[in-house]
């Protein structure tokens, strides 16, 4: 069998909440978690469980208290920063619940960033990003403009764009079926499948039941990792 | 790969006060670094000490130079460190007329850069400098006018062309986007990003505003009372700060 592309193993994360009192929140602990090329695996458990936040560990954002977070060769809980963004350029994508852009910049361009980042050039980035765009049915006279001004959904499809223009092969997805109506949220469950059939190791969080049993080849329940519980 | 800039150790004090003390960190080619903290936190004088504008009290500030390779800036001779000033490194200051020369015009601002490291031919000056305010969205029909004549947002965008147009490696910006509001803050935004990318700089930029980290650098430093509370990748430590300054600090702004 192939070699995981992410692979977690005993990761615990702790909140420490120095303003409110030193609060301490354990959210997990003996998480583990592998995926290998051309799988889709599902984070489930209830809201608060921390599927969010395995994901961020995974992506960087949130710094894991122990273990090992292998994602494509880089070991996320201890690797530099400057190594956590060369993972990000080349290695992993993430189709996050919320865009962030700089104001001004135009949405082909939004798209087009992570391609040009890596080298690619401007023209052939710039295709695949209209390629892109064109799919998940954002209308070209949008293109020009910065999607600060975007509909929730039209923000939520530009991202997932984003996240889909180089071909990572690792990826992960938080709610990329929320907020889009059935025509586009078919359009995203095909990049989905066309990214496992190119053998993209994803993790996702879907609240979506139909979409999630339908990419998913397993779910992982986060609740299993909540301190205390057996 | 050589870092661009190694800090080692780095104080500065002013009497009895602390600017700042015990901050070291390494900065690769390409790579941006913000630093925030509050106003008196030491953020501009550690730029300022990392600059050469000031002489530290202790510590090395070593720079990849093109000819010699690795050397400490804090100990080489003022000639030589002038020059790299002239040459590798580029200085934004927050007040666009402490890097312009405000009697001088907008081309001529530009120019006098590329004379100072040596340009002499009248016509490529005044090419080179028409394409760099054009790089910085400055119509070549203002080239003539003075600074004083152009709005805050268009006198930093000709001190950022002042300072690009010798070609630094590294550029330091000490509230680059500070008292401009806030459209005017995002086309500089913009403009930055393309130019960093573009010309593969590395950056040193001090700020108080989160959302420009945010945009801008890919390491955050946070300081207080000039010491380094916290460092990581930047969406790291806003969205997971450790330090119980830096959560109060992000705590305080609306969603950055
Ligand atoms: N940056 C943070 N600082 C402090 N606590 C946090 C932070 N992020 C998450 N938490 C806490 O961690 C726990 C898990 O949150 P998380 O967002 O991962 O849940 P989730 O499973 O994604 O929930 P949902 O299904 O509602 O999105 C919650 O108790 C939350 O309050
Ligand atoms: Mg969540």
């Amino acid at each position: 069998m192939t070699d995981p592309v992410i692979h977690l193993e005993d990761v615990a994360k702790t909140f420490t909440l120095h303003n409110q009192g030193g609060a301490v929140i354990p959210v997990l602990e003996r998480a583990g978690l592998s995926v290998r090329p051309g799988e889709c695996v599902g984070l489930v458990g209830a809201s608060g469980a921390g599927k969010s936040t395995l994901m961020r560990m995974i992506w960087g954002n949130y710094l894991a208290a122990s273990g090992t977070i292998m994602v494509a060769g880089t070991d996320v809980a201890r690797a530099a920063p400057r190594e956590i963004l060369a993972l990000r350029r080349g290695r992993l994508g993430y189709v996050s619940q919320f865009l962030r852009v700089v104001p001004r910049v135009p949405t082909l361009d939004v798209v087009a960033e992570p391609l040009l980042d890596l080298g690619v050039p401007e023209e052939a980035a710039r295709a695949r990003a209209a390629e892109l765009l064109a799919r998940l049915r954002i209308p070209e006279r949008l293109w020009p403009l910065s999607p600060t001004t975007f509909s929730g959904g039209e923000q939520q499809r530009v991202n997932i764009a984003r996240g889909f223009a180089h071909p990572s092969p690792a990826l992960l997805l938080d709610e990329p079926t929320a907020s889009l109506d059935a025509a586009n949220r078919e359009t995203v469950l095909a990049l989905i499948e066309e990214a496992k059939a190119r053998g993209a190791a994803i993790v996702g969080i879907f609240h979506d039941e139909a979409a999630r049993s339908r990419v998913c080849d397993r779910v992982v329940n986060v609740s299993d990792f909540t301190p205390g519980a057996a | 790969m050589t870092p661009l800039l190694q800090v080692r150790g780095l104080e500065k004090r002013y009497g009895a006060r602390i600017g700042c003390t015990g901050v070291g960190f390494d900065l690769y080619p390409g790579e941006v670094m913000g630093i925030v903290g509050e106003s008196g936190s030491g953020k501009s004088t550690l730029l300022s000490c990392l600059a050469g504008h000031l002489r530290p009290d202790a510590g090395q500030v070593i720079f990849d130079t093109r000819h010699k390779g690795p050397v400490d800036t804090v100990t080489m001779a003022e000639p030589e460190r002038r020059m790299l000033a002239r040459t590798d490194w580029a200085f934004v200051h927050q007040n666009p007329r402490d890097g312009l020369r405000m009697g001088v015009s907008a081309g001529g601002n530009v120019g006098e850069r590329l004379m100072a490291v040596g340009a002499r031919n009248y016509g490529r000056i005044r090419s080179t400098a028409e394409d760099w305010l054009g790089r910085v969205e400055i119509a070549s029909d203002r080239i003539d006018d003075r600074p004083s004549a152009f709005s805050g947002g268009m006198q930093q965008r000709l001190q950022i062309a002042r300072n690009l147009v010798t070609g630094p490696r590294l550029v330091f910006m000490d509230e680059p986007t500070g008292g401009l509001d806030v459209s005017v803050q995002a086309r500089l935004l913009d403009l930055l990003r393309g130019l960093v990318r573009r010309l593969g700089l590395s950056a040193v930029i001090v700020t108080h505003d989160l959302a420009v980290v945010r945009l801008l650098a890919d390491r955050l430093m946070v300081m207080k009372g000039g010491r380094v509370v916290e460092t990581g990748l930047t969406d790291q430590v806003l969205d997971d700060p450790q330090h119980a300054y830096t959560q109060l600090l992000v705590s305080s702004v609306l969603q950055v």
